[in-house]
């Protein structure tokens, strides 16, 4: 079993009260706020690693991010991936959804032509903390030409002998893949074959903890750098000019709220209580 | 000279403060108040490496050195500086089998102590002694192949707790008639070994410090740590540089509770339509915390960078232990003044760093020790 997960970098979430947006190019300023990978990445690791651990095969890590952020690539290394890709150019630089998975999906074409196999299965977290728009992982399974599945909170690989018939076929070394999702009124489960895009949400399963040996043995572990000189994407393609997304206005909403003096009458204040939930069709 | 950590210890810092977080942060109000001993977490941090980081790994450690020890124990001491002592204690027993055992102790003790499976200690102190060494009054005799062991140790760490203890022992007197002691390895079950008095102290709750009996322990001659008679200079290595160096840790971690507490409470409490934080007062305080933490850390890790390269260390780390305890229970103070009267109240961690704090300045050594140290050191080198 091949598997690649996408990693994103991303200023770490318990940061999130420092964090401003440029006015003007409307982007994140992330100037003395740590990385850390994104929540829902570390779940598709995870859920990597255990697939791999039962099924044999490898775990590819790929990750568009800045040179600066290579220690997280280090970490996704250090928890039990076995390679990691990290591409990074300027010319990469101001890419919305649509230009990353167009980068992304060329560096997964590329691993794949270089390495000499396809992967079975793509992971990676159905949003991330920052961007929060959900796109990438079904946009880069658009451009690899894969069925994919969002939101999935827990995934099962079974041969294909106990597939339960949904699935029409199989991918290569005869598994399919099961997957459920949450719905508003239960759950929807779904079974496909390989290769398949899947995103998943931060309860699909608790990543592990690195250990100081992840981390001695990352170091041993290949991390190749690409940027554009080795995908050599079109520069209209990628960075701002390949991204149709163009920012709006950006506003602080105002969260002050009303407040109001019931004064210090237990029996007056429990009337007004009444009477102002009364008034709110409460 | 380069002041930065490496990439791979910033990956070890980063991969112990998420245990820290995780495992420690939640629980350590109520360890302190309980004064409960978290041992069920000894196996986990001996999966994520932390407490055999500095064991080769023929012995099932990591591999790593000093450097990297201190670093997790001030990302545990950063939430519960008890944990962090019992941690450190039973790294300092492991120091000792480590530097000065034979290949059979190493092979027989260290994988499960770096495993978290098997908990060490190292027992020195007396009623009578401890600094001063030859105050101890415990003696072993050696008679047909066995250490027969008779005495009382007190103020132990990890006393109830620990499955296999390194003991000094009065074992004979040199040719000028000084006592001279041994360091000989008794472990728990053996038969006239058992913990007595369990101590309650100011702070480092959730470490058990205690008392050991010994009446008429008989162990293997085998059991004896380095050779008959070395006693001493085992014991005033590993407390001089691991004890101290621990220490250290433990109140660079209160330090940084302490710094990042006031922090949070003055920016978040506001007087007079504002937040302190913007109050010149609450600001020097800022500052003279900021300070005492910078300082402390960069006594730490230089001293630690000096034991890794094989120097000796130990006035370092006495420096280093002297300046780090007493700026943990200036800044725990100063923190607790800042917060006005919520620092006294045992809802905010405030009260619990000064306990802490002021219960690491006695522990290995009190600061009067390290001055002495210091001096000696200074009078010959100077």
């Amino acid at each position: 079993m091949r598997i690649l997960v996408c990693v994103k970098p991303v200023p770490d979430p318990e940061q999130y009260g420092k964090i401003q947006i440029d006015p003007e190019t409307k982007r994140l300023m992330r100037d003395g706020i740590p990385m850390a990978i994104n929540p829902a990445d570390k779940n598709a690791l995870e859920e990597a690693i255990r697939i791999r651990d039962a099924f044999g095969g490898s775990i590819t890590v790929l990750s568009m991010t800045l040179p600066s952020a290579r220690d997280k690539i280090m970490e996704s290394l250090a928890m039990g991936a076995d390679e990691a890709y990290l591409l990074s150019d300027a010319a990469f630089g101001g890419s919305d959804t649509y230009a990353t998975s167009c980068i992304l999906a060329e560096a997964v074409k590329k691993i794949a032509e270089e390495t000499g196999g396809s992967f079975d299965l793509i992971l990676a977290g159905s949003s991330s903390a920052d961007g929060a728009t959900s796109h990438v992982p079904a946009q880069l399974a658009e451009w690899l030409k894969l069925p994919h599945l969002c939101n999935v909170n827990r995934i099962e690989v079974a041969d294909k002998a106990n597939s339960i018939g949904a699935a029409e076929g199989a991918g290569e070394g005869g598994c399919v893949v099961r997957a459920w999702k949450k719905t508003e009124d239960g759950r929807l489960l779904f079974e496909g074959s390989l290769p398949a895009v899947i995103s998943v949400t931060r309860d699909l399963n608790k990543p592990r903890l690195v250990s100081a040996m992840g981390i001695i043995k990352a170091r041993k572990k290949p991390l190749t750098l690409w940027s554009n000189e080795e995908l050599k994407l079109d520069p209209v393609k990628i960075g701002l000019e390949g991204s149709p997304t163009k920012s709006g206005k950006t506003f602080e909403p105002d969260l002050a709220r009303q407040a109001e003096d019931l004064g210090s009458d237990p029996e007056e204040i429990a009337d007004k209580i009444l009477s102002i939930m009364k008034k709110a069709g409460v | 000279m380069d002041f930065k950590f490496t990439e791979e210890q910033e990956l070890l810092r980063s991969a112990f403060a998420e245990f820290a977080k995780e495992k420690i942060a939640p629980n350590a109000a109520k360890w302190d108040e309980e004064d409960y001993c978290p041992v069920e977490l000894m196996p986990e941090m001996g999966e994520i490496g932390i407490l055999g980081v500095f064991v080769p790994e023929e012995y099932g450690g990591v591999g790593l050195g000093h450097t990297e020890r201190v670093m997790a124990l001030e990302e545990i001491a950063r939430y519960s500086a008890g944990l962090a002592m019992m941690v450190f204690t039973h790294q300092l027993g492991m120091a000792a089998i480590l530097d000065f055992g034979t290949e059979e102790q190493k092979n027989k003790y260290l994988p499960e102590m770096c495993a978290g499976t098997k908990i060490c200690g190292l027992a020195v102190t007396e009623p009578g002694g401890g600094s001063d060494v030859a105050g101890q009054k415990t003696g072993a005799e050696l008679a047909d192949g066995q250490w027969t062991i008779n005495g009382r140790k007190c103020f132990i760490t990890n006393s109830h707790i620990a499955d296999t203890t390194v003991v000094t022992c009065r074992t004979g007197e040199d040719e000028k008639g000084r006592a001279q002691f041994s360091a000989i390895i008794i472990e728990a079950g053996t038969e006239g070994f058992t913990p007595g008095r369990h101590e309650n102290k100011l702070g480092l709750k959730g470490s058990v410090t205690g008392e050991l009996i010994m009446n008429n322990v008989k162990v293997p001659e085998g059991n004896v740590v380095g050779k008959v008679g070395q006693g001493t200079p085992i014991a005033m290595k590993e407390i001089g540089e691991v004890g101290r160096a621990s220490m250290t840790a433990i109140c660079v971690g209160i330090l940084r509770g302490c710094l990042e507490d006031a922090v949070k409470f003055a920016n978040e409490r506001v007087v007079y339509g504002k937040p302190i934080a913007k109050l010149q007062a609450i600001q020097f305080h800022v500052a003279e915390i900021r300070i005492d933490y910078e300082a402390a850390r960069l006594m730490l890790y230089r001293a630690a960078s000096v034991k890794d390269a094989g120097e000796p260390a130990a006035t370092e780390f006495s420096m280093a232990k002297h300046f780090g305890t007493e700026a943990a229970a200036r800044s725990a103070k100063r923190t607790i003044e800042l917060m006005g009267g919520y620092g006294v109240v045992n809802e905010y961690a405030a009260g619990r760093y000064l306990r802490d704090a002021m219960a690491c300045i006695s522990s290995g050594g009190t600061s009067e020790i390290q001055r002495i140290i210091v001096a000696g050191d200074t009078l010959k080198r100077f």
